[in-house]
């Protein structure tokens, strides 16, 4: 029964999914185990918080190497949590909003002013990176490799303004590469991927694939 | 080992001057670029264009800080474009780290245009559940946010009781920085619910929704900062990425360059050790 029951749910609930596409009856049904996913998918993300802080907190009791790096993180939980879940929106100290999690706030404040610069900073150091890598690693060394060279050059260069500059048909040469032999390659993947999920889904939905419950 | 093979291993440092030179120059010395606009471009300009005045859009923005800065001046721009035809927003998002800038971004919006919140737009915040949500949300926008962003009940808003739901409105604007995003609401919400959608997505993104574009599902696209700085041309203001443009183009060259200095040392002393 551990393995039948599962099963059977899957079955139902997938049989439910895809009749709501086709048969409007269905719907309020499908509504319904729809609403029970999202209850489902909050109680993993708490889950989840609380997996990240048993982790972090065996590492600062172990007196782990990264353990520094744990109590920063545990900190930030659990300041981030109090300011913008327990605190009110009514708890003002020295003319600053300490709870909630409006614009004004310490919660909004500590988003916008480190955390966003943070990701951002993160972000923009991979155009140095993509800079070192291409120059080491961009080598025709094939034909194929120097036709994948000699596109990504003339994507790039058509892509912004000064492409056009350097010569008037870039952008031109740069939107029939995306639209013609981009757009042949991407939708052969996307057809080749939707039929394949097509099958795995008919496969878990008519009770063939059970690898999911374990075994076989 | 001479000095061709020394270069062809140079160290990453001087790579990363270079790089830092390259898109430092244009923000030091200002570079004034023309910038083309393009198909996918003008039919998103075009599509909001059409919008009978006053439509309401349903507008997920699907991004987080780390693509704020191709992202946020197509948001600017679309914000500024539909509030112009006095549209009515109905703004939220599926990332978890993205309610805190959308919010932002709206606000600074919605003063400068002084837009008022409720009746002009609303923010709903995040929620989890990504594609569950989104066929959801098209059945019952106040049965997945009870309350905005703020804790106010959804449908104590004046905006939100003309719509709850998915078809209640005109277009999708879709701000998209990955999973869930673009492909995501074609696959569940466009495609089945026939409403005409827009996306301006991250620059790497962009070739993985060109089929989506072509195919009609998309009616407009806006890739990278490119693709908001064309637009930005169109809707007649010069924001972050028309500023970005110059900065973008040095950094490409630079990358270009350095892709093609490191095919000729490569070559060149591929040969010499084929001599010896």
């Amino acid at each position: 029964m551990r393995r039948e029951i599962p099963i059977l749910i899957t079955i139902v609930i997938g049989w439910v999914m895809v009749m709501d596409f086709f048969f409007p009856p269905v719907s309020s049904v499908a509504t319904r185990m729809r609403d029970w996913t999202l209850i489902l998918i909050a109680i993993s993300q708490m889950l989840g918080v609380a997996n990240v802080a048993r982790i972090n907190l065996d590492k600062v009791s172990r007196k782990h190497p990264d353990a520094p790096y744990a109590m920063v993180l545990l900190l930030a939980i659990v300041l981030m949590i109090a300011f913008g879940v327990f605190l009110p929106k009514s708890a003002t100290i020295g003319g600053l909003t300490w709870g909630g999690h409006e614009g004004g706030s310490v919660f909004d404040k500590v988003y916008n002013q480190m955390y966003v610069p943070m990701q951002g900073t993160m972000f923009s150091l991979l155009a140095f990176f993509i800079a070192s890598a291409a120059y080491r690693a961009f080598k025709i060394r094939s034909p194929e490799a120097t036709i994948l060279g000699v596109t990504a050059v003339i994507i790039m260069i058509g892509q912004v303004p000064i492409g056009s500059l350097l010569w008037d048909g870039m952008p031109g040469l740069s939107a029939w590469i995306m639209n013609v032999p981009n757009l042949a390659a991407k939708r052969a993947i996307l057809i080749g991927a939707a039929l394949g999920a097509i099958a795995t889904g008919m496969k878990v939905i008519l009770g063939l694939e059970r690898n999911y419950v374990g075994g076989e | 080992m001479d000095w061709m093979q020394r270069l062809e291993k140079l160290d990453r440092r001087i790579i990363f001057v270079i790089m830092l030179i390259a898109v430092s120059i244009p923000v030091l010395v200002r570079l004034d670029m023309p910038i083309p606009s393009s198909k996918e471009v003008d039919d998103y300009y075009e599509t909001i264009e059409k919008l009978p005045d006053g439509s309401v859009v349903f507008f997920p923005a699907d991004f987080d800080p780390g693509s704020v800065a191709e992202l946020e001046p197509m948001m600017r721009s679309a914000l500024t474009h539909l509030w112009r035809k006095n549209c009515k927003i109905v703004c939220f998002t599926l990332w978890d780290t993205g309610p805190g800038i959308v919010d932002a971004i709206l606000r600074d919006m919605a003063g400068k245009m002084n837009k008022e919140y409720g009746t002009d737009y609303v923010f709903l915040g995040f929620k989890a559940g990504r594609e569950v949500i989104m066929v959801q949300i098209a059945n019952s926008i106040s049965g997945v946010f009870p309350q905005d962003y703020s804790g106010k009940p959804t449908k104590d808003l004046p905006l939100m009781q003309q719509v709850d739901k998915l078809t209640d409105t005109k277009l999708i604007v879709n701000i998209s920085a990955g999973y869930p995003g673009t492909k995501e609401w074609v696959q569940q919400v466009r495609t089945r619910y026939a409403v005409p959608m827009l996306s301006g997505c991250t620059g790497v993104s962009a070739p993985e929704y060109y089929p989506y574009y072509q195919s009609g599902q998309l009616s407009g696209l806006l890739g990278g900062l490119g693709g908001a700085a064309k637009y930005e041309a169109r809707v007649g203001v010069k924001g972050d990425a028309t500023a970005g443009m110059p900065a973008q183009s040095m950094g490409h060259l630079a990358v270009i360059a350095l892709i093609l200095m490191g095919n000729v040392l490569y070559v060149v002393n591929k040969k010499k050790a084929g001599a010896r």
